[in-house]
């Protein structure tokens, strides 16, 4: 079996620790969660850190709640309570639809919200998710927190707003009326990564869509988003013609590449046809028409 | 480094490497050889253990990680030799071939069931998706699992008769 | 649980064939089971490979010194250190050679270069990267098809006098007369056809523990091999060390489906570490290692044609092969035949003429083709045949089903021989066929389908429907000393059976499970002749010091071949206890009956001895007449005198997303004839593997390159098997044709399932789009593409 090189291992006793760790061990130093998107890179030797400071015992970042007019998660969260979570479920199906196909169930076990948000992986279901819903993501530092946009958070491929010594705490998203939520995933096999996926969220106004987001992975959308798909849609009727439109969008302007799980063509058809059928789900839901 | 935990009900602790994963903690500083590896990147899932009841691949955490915490591996299962509901399962309904799988199935399918007491088959297809098995097609491994939620308790004495 | 004239055991085990719990179970539920990686011995070291990161690369230079000063290695290996040694290079299953560590060029991407020994297996690993190579880079050979233009480079420039990648030429059948029938055919559909390269990938890599006595000379090495007798006299042969003084043990094994049948460096590799060091030396690939460099499987580009009259009667098939063998030629197969069985291609249907021509080339690519569960290459034969019997349903516009039906052989046409020799010595083919379309309810079925492509065609749905048939005919059990063996090792197994004299008996095996239960399936097998309950017969297996000699489990062999020897020493011990038996009731053996373990006297039934009985009476001062010995036991080999033919009948009911080109596996009926069966629980249990192999090799499973010969499935990220949920739960059936020559009649399954079962999954989602032909795997990407009119060719690089 592979195995990482050496490294360091210290364990965080709580957040001001962690933060205090990374600025004393530098940007050699990295967090560990889930570790299960970072120990398999250390086993293959793609990843070296010469510290690992682990935060599974760091409390308060565990809590999935209703925080004013936002729900909140903590960054600790795995995938399986994100799974389990009824208030999540009540609110933004799109969790539930995105976490029943992210990996498996042992490593939803072990991978948090936080994990892969900071992972920023191009084909990252969650950051999908995230990108449809909007919302926020709070970064704290030892001179205090300070709360980034999520559509602003991922910088590109693997790069986040999370600096050398930050450590992501939270994430938030606002609670609304009238919405639905869905996610719809393209893969070889349960448990692969998408070939595309697309999360969306609408909030209507009667027969019309006040609002709406569309979240894409894997499919090279900068930020996970194609904003003029969304633009499209708030302000129309909420039918199957505006989906249509916007998922066209989606088909225009995204831009995959070609690799072994499809070619850009292929991903290209899948980011139309999976936008309808979340727009068309989210739509359902948000009517009660389907939970 | 130094690192203590439980595993299987006893305090263990043992100098190891930080970069140690906990499978070879197991397997080689322990002995606690049932538990297996099959891959590099968390996909097969032949080491799945439990830590704090929670159902983990051991081959995508350190040795480290686990300190303090409260593991148990497929050696720990049988009490007292007598095999366990889940473990009598894979027998009866040849929920395993080569066995190279079965102590990772075995990890899961308890944890399922605690958390599950009656899964339909659809769950626990859902819950072994991250253990892979070549040998049995998985059909027998549901049953299996099925076995173990309709006998909590075991067999029954006329089962023993029939079987 | 046991067919009713089967008596019960004290442990309410059948006394001989049918359904019970298997012994080896008690073991492995309880982790302690002990496969080659929990072998651990006083002082053993740890062994590491380097391998190439380039497939085609000559090697100007490799400096180890720093690998060297690492404080915990304690040695490192190069082809340098091997050639002085003589063992740089190693015969292979197949004629040819292979590096064990390369002294002259890489030739794929993964190849072995260096092997380091250090105090653990962490430091190997880090060591690894200490060393320093210099590749000078050649260009590289990927794509079969191009192996022979005339400006391919040379993979194998280390052969005398080679000029070219071809491997060899091999053909079967009539080639004239076949020309002939296709002439005058009224319908000849052609199909292009890739089979392409998969892995077996079993749960457990290969490894190996090397420990060489200095003292005594002997070398015991515990390693992941099917065939332990086979790698001993291999290693005799490779390595110059006395036969007697090797010992083989091949543990409890992790799974082989063919990966664990030859030899690789990395055996060499530890067998060397134990010699240099004086140390035993453990190596364990990595999962990396084992998909890149350990046999693969397939990869056949195929040309098929199939000639029939326009009311459907099939009369010629014919097919060229262009066969993919990799950097060198290691596929195990019988010497005679250079393709396997592929020639058995004409399948289960009668024909007027057949013929094929196979030509093996050398690539850029690991060497392999012969392994994951196809019965020497009968899984290409079947998917040939079977994908060109849909194709011509498709030209004819006839339902497949009704097309095989009228096309199968009928059992009076047995025994029969295929336009390619073969002698098919019994079967009941439609009824089989029957049986499936039966359990599947074939014409509800088809009715369905119909109305999921009106409401797609409507636009009302996304999502069609598909129902895919393949019938399959096997031969398995090599074979024949006459016709088979390998690397000059004749294909018979030897067996020893000893009563103890209480009763117990213990069975010595050459043949070795890998999760068949044989430990199981061959108590049974002597309970079955001598009346001896299952649970007082110890089976001995995989450990070449304990068992007599045979050449090992695949190909489906073990039951065909060290089964019929198991049957055969239990006659012999039958037979003589039968004298005992009369000594001990002072009468003839000719007056004695048997009947459940017991001579009684002829119309005296209450006047008789058990074979426990027996046993104690053989050890004990009873005396025997003139010239029978002590004792209860007897020793076999078994020259299997033909093949058995196992067969079968699959329908796979597949829903196929139009939207996406997602396949869903909703049902997969599967009847099987492999004669009686002796515990159908492991029967059933082998074919369900099975059907998940052929779902893994029809949906999502390959090993593509890149066109520089980087691998592309070097992972279970890449490789994928299936899981729980791609897997249906399987409907099985059966029906019974026993072989006429095997002493039980059985004809072993091991294979069937994953020989059968990929052409009838894709068979049924092409048959659900609509789309005459597409490669494995069906991703949702090649079934989307398909549909589309521009398939994709998916064993190279996506471009």
């Amino acid at each position: 079996m592979q195995v990482p090189e050496t490294f360091d291992y210290e364990r965080a006793s709580n957040i001001d620790d962690a933060i205090a760790l990374l600025e004393r061990h530098g940007d050699e130093a990295r967090l560990i969660a889930g570790g299960h998107s970072l120990l398999p890179m250390m086993k293959l030797r793609l990843a070296f850190p010469e510290v690992l400071i682990d935060i599974n015992d760091v409390p308060d970042l565990d809590h999935i709640r209703i925080d004013g007019d936002e729900i909140a998660i903590g960054a600790m969260v795995r995938h399986a309570a994100i799974l389990d979570s009824a208030l999540l479920a009540e609110h933004y199906p799109i969790f539930r639809d995105a976490e029943r196909v992210i990996a498996d169930p042992l490593v939803r076990n072990r991978g948090t919200i936080g994990g892969s948000f900071c992972q920023a992986d191009p084909a990252e279901d969650l950051s999908a998710v995230g990108a449809a819903l909007g919302g926020s993501v709070v970064v704290r530092s030892s001179s205090g927190s300070r709360t980034v946009p999520m559509r602003e958070f991922h910088e590109g491929p693997y790069e986040t707003k999370v600096g050398d010594a930050e450590i992501l705490t939270e994430v938030r998203f606002p609670i609304r009326n009238a919405t639905g939520s869905a996610y719809e995933k393209v893969e070889r096999r349960v448990g692969d990564w998408a070939v595309a996926a697309a999360g969306a969220f609408v909030q209507l106004d009667g027969d019309m869509i006040a609002d709406a987001g569309i979240g894409l992975a894997a499919v090279g959308a900068d930020h996970f988003i194609v904003p003029d798909a969304e633009a499209a849609l708030r302000g129309k009727p909420a039918i199957r013609e505006s989906f249509e439109e916007a998922a066209q969008l989606c088909h225009d302007q995204c831009s995959p590449v070609t690799d072994q799980r499809g070619p850009e063509d292929y991903k290209r058809h899948l980011a139309r046809e999976l936008v309808l059928r979340a727009l068309t789900r989210a739509t359902a839901r948000a009517r009660g028409e389907e939970s | 480094m130094q690192v203590k935990m439980t595993v299987n009900g006893e305090e263990r602790e043992a100098d190891v490497e930080a970069r140690m994963l906990l499978v070879h903690y197991l397997r080689d500083e322990l002995g606690l050889t049932g538990t297996h590896w099959g891959c590099d990147t968390s996909n097969c899932g032949t080491c799945t253990v439990a830590v704090d009841g929670q159902a983990i691949k051991s081959c995508t955490m350190l040795a480290a990680m686990a300190g303090g915490r409260d593991v148990e591996t497929v050696e720990g299962v049988a009490v007292g030799g007598e095999l366990d509901p889940v473990q009598e399962g894979f027998m009866r309904e040849h929920g395993l071939q080569c066995g190279f799988c079965t102590p990772g199935m075995i990890m899961t399918a308890r944890w399922l069931l605690a958390r599950d007491p009656d899964p339909d088959e659809a769950t626990i297809r859902e819950a072994i998706s991250g253990n892979l098995c070549r040998c049995t097609g998985y059909e027998n491994i549901v049953r299996a699992v099925r076995w173990a939620a309709e006998h909590p308790e075991g067999a029954t004495d006329a089962e023993e008769v029939s079987a | 649980m046991t067919a009713t004239d089967v008596p019960i055991s004290a442990e309410g085990n059948p006394i001989g064939f049918g359904r019970m719990h298997r012994k080896e179970d008690a073991r492995f539920l309880r982790g302690a089971g002990k496969y080659v990686d929990d072998v651990t011995l006083p002082g053993m070291l740890h062994g590491a490979i380097l391998r190439s990161p380039i497939a085609h690369a000559r090697i100007t230079s490799i400096d180890t010194s720093a690998a060297e000063a690492h404080p915990k290695v304690k040695a490192v290996i190069t082809g340098q250190t091997l050639e002085g040694l003589g063992l740089a290079w190693m015969p292979t299953l197949s004629q040819d050679t292979q590096s064990v560590l390369c002294t002259d060029k890489v030739r794929f991407q993964g190849q072995e270069v260096a092997f380091v020994i250090a105090e653990d297996k962490y430091s190997a690993r880090d060591a690894l990267q200490l060393i320093d190579v210099d590749y000078e880079p050649l260009d590289a050979v990927v794509d079969a098809k191009h192996a022979l233009d005339d400006d391919a480079p040379i993979v194998r420039d280390d052969l005398e006098g080679r000029t070219d990648n071809h491997i060899y030429d091999w053909e079967a059948g009539d080639a004239t007369k076949c020309d002939e029938v296709f002439r005058n055919a009224e319908v000849v559909v052609t199909q292009e056809m890739l089979y392409p390269r998969v892995h077996p990938a079993p749960m457990e890599t290969c490894g190996s523990v090397a420990s060489m006595d200095p003292i005594s000379g002997k070398l015991t090495i515990w390693t992941t091999t099917q065939a332990p007798h086979a790698h001993r006299t291999l290693y005799a042969l490779v390595a110059g060390l006395p036969e007697h003084k090797i010992q083989v043990i091949s543990p409890d094994i992790g799974g082989g489906f063919g990966n664990k049948v030859g030899i690789y460096p990395g055996y060499v590799c530890s067998i060397v570490g134990s010699i240099v060091t004086g140390k035993p030396v453990k190596w364990m690939e990595d999962r990396s290692e084992n998909l890149m460099s350990t046999s693969f499987a397939r990869d056949y580009h195929m040309t098929g044609s199939i000639a029939a009259t326009r009311d459907g009667k099939i009369q010629g098939l014919k097919v060229d092969v262009l066969a993919d063998h990799g950097a060198f030629n290691g596929v195990a197969q019988p010497t005679k035949f250079p393709a396997g069985f592929f020639h058995i291609f004409t399948g289960s249907y009668d024909y007027d003429a057949a013929h094929c021509n196979v030509t093996a080339v050398y690539t850029n690519k690991a060497p392999g083709g012969v392994a994951y569960a196809c019965s020497f290459r009968v899984t290409e034969a079947v998917y040939l045949v079977e994908r060109m019997v849909d194709c011509l349903a498709d030209e004819l516009g006839m339902d497949p089903a009704e097309l095989r039906m009228n096309n199968l052989l009928k059992p009076e046409q047995f025994p029969y021989t295929t336009p390619t020799g073969w002698e098919y010595d019994s079967g009941d083919y439609p009824r089989a066929l029957d049986e499936a379309m039966r359990i599947a309810g074939y014409d509800e079925l088809r009715t369905e389908q119909a109305e999921k492509r009106r409401a797609y065609e409507a636009g009302e749905s996304s999502m069609l429907m598909g129902i895919g048939i393949s019938f399959f005919t096997e031969g398995v059990g090599a074979g024949p000393r006459k016709h088979m063996d390998i690397l000059g090792l004749g294909m018979a197994d030897g067996c020893e059976l000893r009563i103890h004299p209480t009763g117990k008996a213990v069975v010595r095996l050459s043949v070795q499970s890998q999760g068949q239960g044989h430990e199981t399936t061959f108590a049974q097998i002597i309970s079955h002749e001598l009346g001896i309950p299952p649970e007082d017969i110890d089976v001995v297996h995989g450990d070449t010091d304990n068992t007599p000699f045979g050449l090992g489990t695949y190909g489906s062999r073990s039951t065909p071949v060290s089964g019929a020897a198991a049957a055969v020493v239990a006659r012999r011990v039958k037979d003589k206890s039968r004298i005992i038996a009369a000594a001990a009731l002072e009468c003839s053996p000719d007056d004695l009956e048997w009947e459940h373990g017991r001579w009684f006297v002829k119309g005296d039934p209450d006047n008789g001895k058990t074979i426990q009985d027996i046993a104690m009476a053989a050890h004990s001062s009873l005396e025997l007449p003139e010239g029978v010995e002590g004792h209860l036991d007897a020793t076999a080999v078994y020259d299997p005198p033909e093949l058995t033919y196992p067969f079968g009948a699959y329908i796979c009911v597949t829903d196929v997303d139009a939207g996406t080109g997602e396949v869903k596996v909703r049902r997969f009926i599967a009847v099987d004839d492999c004669g009686p069966r002796i515990n159908p629980m492991i029967v059933e249990g082998q074919v369900h593997g099975g059907v998940a192999d052929g779902i893994g090799m029809a949906l999502m499973e390959l090993i593509a390159f890149e066109r520089d010969g980087t691998n592309l499935g070097g992972s279970f990220m890449d490789y994928l098997l299936p899981t729980s949920m791609e897997c249906p739960s399987y409907e099985l059936g059966e029906t019974v044709t026993p072989s006429p020559h095997h002493p039980l009649g059985v004809k072993g399954v091991g294979e069937s399932a994953t020989v059968g079962s990929p052409a009838a999954v894709v068979n049924s989602v092409l048959d659900a789009i609509g789309v005459r032909a597409a490669d494995m795997p069906l991703t949702p990407a090649v079934v989307w593409r398909a549909m589309q009119g521009s398939p994709l060719r998916m064993d190279l690089a996506l471009e």
